[in-house]
């Protein structure tokens, strides 16, 4: 297993003060709270942090930490050592608080499991999420992430999935199954929004009923289209001289191809909305076109006599009017 | 591990829509007592329809907004009206982010 420097992980040196342990650790909390951070291994860190504070803001685990010494490497490669744990005691005391069950294999082979799923406290009890035996509880819900396409949602789609579930094994070790799941997904669903799969959460105790599996969905990035909401938009290319004349030009949306009518007179960055063309749903969002003049190069002589004619022609047009220069 | 041809086809509903829950619904799917939610209540952060509780129902996206608020509170010892402005900035700020995302993209 890996070593864990738990001082290098909360940003503090070796010598840091409690205070400044905790402050370190409210500070990186909130940073990578996983209802906060957007950051994509928010969540990892989170953890991380929580086992290296679970360990520096106790007196007693840290002196044991630190009697590792101070040469050890975060990621090195680490076995504890064969006196380890005279003098402590740690193993099955419970004496681990907090949410155990996410620690590394490092934290275990130091402090042992602990206080397992410890899930209450404060307001939050009942008697839901525990493995006490002897009791009926209802299974644990689970939650994952699926990525779409902007397509799946105009039609509906089925799509594969396969979540890794993380299992005790009847050595108590954590082993991982794979789950596999055939889902339908609903037209009109959009980013952000939850799918709830009933009885597909982990099994209940006793005769408790099992926990509920929600899907979190996602839209791949798209090629061409960008999405806010119901809302769905597309950068269209026009030439100079169809803005200007004005002009109908084929416009691709994920509900397929329609014509629409450029006017005259068009700037650069021009929204035109194509009303009910956005993400389907009984008040259906709408697609924005959004206006791109594309220039011609001009390579040959006749193209540049062109665009001097032009010139030539708009002599009273000055584009930087705004500026007032 | 079953085949996949043999996988049934499963069909979940949009919690955001398509559900609906009591206030015992919520405290139960929460795994927490119904007196916290009617905090949240009191507090901004939830906002069931209907006026006594026995007669509240909260929409799906509520009870991940009573989740977020729970581990809001649990893991950075945020007081519920800290909470409450947590939230909602988080509603702005992901607003703000997806119009972003409309206009220039990822």
């Amino acid at each position: 297993m890996e070593f864990k420097d738990y001082y290098k992980i909360m940003g503090v040196a070796r010598d840091a003060t409690q205070d400044e342990i905790k402050r370190a650790y409210r500070k990186l909390a909130r940073k990578y709270h996983p209802d906060v951070s957007k950051e994509k291994d928010a969540e990892a860190r989170f953890k991380e942090v929580g086992e290296a504070y679970e360990v520096l803001k106790d007196a007693e685990k840290r002196a044991a930490y630190d009697q590792l010494g101070a040469n050890w490497q975060q990621g090195q490669e680490f076995r504890p050592p064969p006196d380890w744990n005279t003098g402590f005691e740690f193993s099955g005391g419970g004496f681990t608080g907090g949410d155990a069950e996410g620690f590394s294999d490092f934290f275990e082979s130091l402090f042992g499991r602990g206080g397992g799923r410890a899930r209450t406290g404060g307001p939050f009890g009942g008697d839901f999420g525990g493995r006490r035996g002897g009791f009926s509880a209802h299974g644990e819900d689970r939650h994952a992430r699926v990525q779409i396409e902007l397509e799946d949602s105009y039609r509906g789609a089925t799509r594969t999935i396969t979540l890794r579930v993380p299992e005790f094994d009847p050595q108590g070790r954590v082993t991982t199954r794979e789950h596999t799941l055939n889902v339908t997904i609903p037209k009109g669903i959009r980013a952000g929004q939850h799918l709830r799969l009933a009885g597909q959460g982990d099994a209940g105790v006793g005769q408790g009923a099992a926990g509920d599996l929600y899907l979190e969905v996602e839209f791949a990035p798209h090629r061409l289209y960008r999405v806010e909401d119901r809302d769905v938009y597309l950068d269209v290319p026009i030439a100079p001289w169809e803005a200007a004349l004005g002009a109908s030009v084929k416009v691709p949306t994920p509900g397929g191809t329609v014509e629409m009518k450029v006017p005259p007179g068009s700037s650069g960055g021009r929204k035109m909305r194509l009303k009910g063309r956005g993400i389907p749903s009984a008040t259906p969002g709408d697609f924005y076109v959004v206006l791109q003049i594309v220039v011609p190069q001009a390579t040959t002589a006749a193209e540049r006599a062109l665009y001097e004619k032009l010139a030539a022609e708009f002599k009273a047009f000055n584009p930087r009017d705004k500026l007032g220069v | 591990m079953a085949d996949k041809d043999t996988l049934s086809q499963l069909t979940g509903v949009i919690l955001e829509e398509q559900v609906e829950l009591t206030l015992a619904e919520i405290s139960r799917s929460c795994a927490v007592h119904a007196e916290y939610i009617i905090e949240l209540v009191e507090e901004g952060v939830l906002a069931p329809v209907g006026r006594e509780p026995r007669g509240w129902r909260f929409s799906g996206g509520q009870v991940r907004r009573a989740g977020r608020a729970l581990r809001l509170q649990r893991d950075l010892g945020v007081n519920l009206a800290g909470v409450a402005l947590a939230l909602d900035l988080l509603d702005e700020l992901d607003a703000m982010r997806a119009r972003l995302n409309a206009i220039v993209g990822d």
